[in-house]
């Protein structure tokens, strides 16, 4: 007889449906513990920081910053491409493994989309403070205007960055939505007063009816299979930002499926970071259980092998092309001036997430927290040596030079991440960080198939 | 009451499993199910309640046509015949540039029109009054509304539904 493979129920501590409601409800229901409000002074003044940054650069102009003719590009493009890459996680967990039925998804993938429109947020502000006059930011859409009227250039990379940035945010926005909408009317049927009123708008008059969740279903599974193509385009029309260019280290075919699985993998790092700390502070052990960062810890050590292929690949492929000028910026890139840059990205993003391949480090909830903040590091300075040492030194030695961050450069990133944090502490503290319904409907299908599912059955029936 | 208004059953259920044997049982004797109200998507329930399969895809694949069309068709329209310019000498129609714009116009139509066909379809919108049968229908409770038909008395109806743990049965007249 074939041995039938039986795996472990994902959320064995999830008794009944009621259980699951006031668990992931009650850290809205009540007042913030410590570890919050440490993290949520510590986020704010980072973004307060950032704000005074952001209005000093405003105010004086763009050359607050450390570029020069050669370096245009440094800071504000690297903090952009890291941001949109980590917003990448969120759809990959809520639309690709929606479609590949990953039911582990569930316990994470509301954070994660929020983690991605708090992200893009943060990207989208680098591009606009670059503008130099950001109160002139709609002159990027194409509308009827007195110039003529002249048009965008729809053959700019940098204009589909506009249009891919723009949809990526507006479709993250309505999927997530769309899947908080019944979570919400559980919290508004569980509040009174004006907390009731509010989620009662929030929640868009909910009931549950047996149609309502077919078209849910539904509407879910179409925006996930746009999301899925949606996310690949996004982070390929990124890096043709520098591919479509003649620089020697940005023109090469191999950067968007580069980019995009870069962007998976700082996402992921990121949500496990996020994770983590969540689960200790709002207490979600019993739903982000040590299956789930196993599986996210396999997602991290696959997809670091394949960047770290990619980077093999471009440095063969400028040893083999045999032009001198592309075997010139990769040599400068592994030794030159900034070749530190290079070997602290390797070592965070190659070399540090192998350890995962063994269990031992996958059980040490530490060891995995720090790995998830090297790739993070690692990511950022991949980024950094893209555009830095490509533009730093290139075809004309004359106008060579190199970069230094300004005060407030630094500041400014700082700030984003201040943003981000500030945003997802909010997020924990005012909706439900975990798909309620989502996680109700996988512990019923788990019950049903498992052989504890008539005394499941008692139990909520006594209760 | 007015002479059209019908009597309904409702009986509400403390488990998915319960609720789900109770429907099913009501189905194969023949009784109407009428409306469930869960708190979750409960697998099986929409073939038992008779509930036909969506059409919003119908609204995504009509929708991202018409932006996919639209965002070809305007690009083209700006960069060749409004304004023409000359970009690196690219030629007017390099519609090979207009591939990335021309998809995201696609899924930003698609999705918004999809979503906003999901939100109108199920009578979803800020302000709106819920109506719930049961307080903790979003919660842990499962509510069930069967049409008597004229082949069954009350009393067996409701023992039927008591008989799978049903812990309340109202009979409701609806227009």
């Amino acid at each position: 007889m074939a041995h039938e493979l039986h795996e472990p129920p994902l959320l064995p501590e999830v008794r009944s449906d009621r259980q699951v409601t006031e668990d992931i409800c009650r850290p809205l229901e009540r007042r913030p513990g410590g570890a919050w409000w440490l993290a949520f002074v510590a986020a704010a003044t980072a973004l307060a920081i950032g704000v005074v940054c952001v209005t000093y650069q405003i105010l004086t102009g763009i050359g607050t910053w450390g570029l020069n003719r050669t370096v245009g590009w440094a800071f504000d493009i690297t903090n952009f491409v890291f941001w949109v890459g980590i917003g990448h996680a969120g759809t990959l967990i809520s639309a690709v493994l929606l479609l590949a039925r990953q039911r582990w998804r569930t316990s994470i993938n509301r954070s994660a989309e929020a983690m991605t429109i708090f992200a893009v947020i943060c990207a989208g502000l680098f591009p606009l403070i670059h503008m130099g006059r950001p109160w002139l930011f709609y002159w990027v859409f194409p509308y009827p205007n007195q110039r003529g009227p002249l048009w965008v250039n729809f053959r700019s990379p940098l204009l589909w960055d506009v249009f891919a940035i723009g949809t990526y945010f507006t479709i993250s926005l309505v999927f997530w939505y769309i899947g908080l909408i019944p979570d919400l009317a559980t919290v508004r049927d569980r509040a009174r007063g004006l907390r009731r009123r509010i989620f009662a708008i929030l929640s868009f008059g909910w009931d549950g009816r047996a149609r309502s969740w077919h078209r849910h279903e539904m509407v879910s599974l179409i925006l996930a299979g746009l999301a899925t193509p949606l996310v690949v385009s996004v982070h390929s029309v990124v890096s043709t930002d520098f591919a479509t260019a003649v620089l020697p280290g940005w023109h090469t075919t191999v950067f968007p499926p580069y980019f995009v699985v870069g962007a998976v993998f700082s996402g992921f790092a990121m949500v496990l970071t996020l994770m983590l700390i969540a689960r200790r502070t709002v207490h979600l052990e019993a739903y982000i259980t040590m299956r789930h960062i196993h599986a996210m810890c396999k997602v991290l050590v696959f997809t670091s092998s394949i960047v770290g292929l990619a980077y093999a690949t471009e440095l063969f492929v400028a040893w083999y092309s045999n032009n001198p000028y592309e075997q010139f910026a990769f040599t400068n890139r592994l030794f030159g001036p900034m070749g530190w840059g290079f070997w602290i990205m390797v070592a965070c993003n190659v070399v540090a997430p192998q350890l995962l391949w063994f269990r031992r480090v996958r059980w040490n909830l530490a060891a995995v927290f720090g790995i998830s903040l090297l790739v993070n590091v690692g990511m950022w300075f991949e980024r950094f040596v893209i555009i830095v040492t490509a533009l730093h030194r290139d075809y004309l030695p004359s106008a060579w030079t190199s970069y230094r961050p300004t005060l407030i450069e630094i500041g400014t990133l700082l700030g984003s991440f201040g943003l981000f944090f500030t945003c997802f502490l909010l997020f924990c503290r005012f909706l439900p960080m975990v798909a309620i319904s989502e996680i109700k409907a996988v512990a019923a299908e788990e019950s049903s198939h498992s052989e504890t599912a008539p005394a499941r059955a008692e139990e909520s029936r006594a209760a | 009451m007015t002479a059209m208004a019908k009597r309904y059953h409702l009986a509400i259920f403390p488990g998915a499993a319960a609720f789900l044997q109770a429907a099913r049982e009501c189905r194969a004797r023949g009784l109407d199910l009428r409306e469930a109200w869960t708190p979750f998507p409960v697998h099986g329930l929409d073939e038992l309640l008779g509930i036909r399969r969506s059409r919003l895809p119908w609204v995504t694949l009509v929708a991202g046509a018409l932006g996919a069309a639209g965002g070809l068709a305007f690009q083209y329209w700006a960069s060749a015949e409004d304004y023409p310019l000359d970009v690196g000498g690219k030629p007017w129609d390099s519609f090979l540039a207009f591939v990335p714009v021309t998809f995201e116009m696609l899924v930003l139509l698609g999705g918004l029109a999809s979503a906003a066909a999901f939100l109108l379809r199920s009578r979803l919108w800020p302000g709106r009054k819920e109506v719930l049968p049961d307080p903790a229908v979003s919660d842990d409770a499962f509510a069930l509304l069967l049409e008597a038909g004229a082949a069954w008395t009350d009393e067996e109806i409701h023992a039927l539904l008591r008989r799978h743990g049903a812990r309340e049965i109202r009979i409701e007249c609806r227009p």
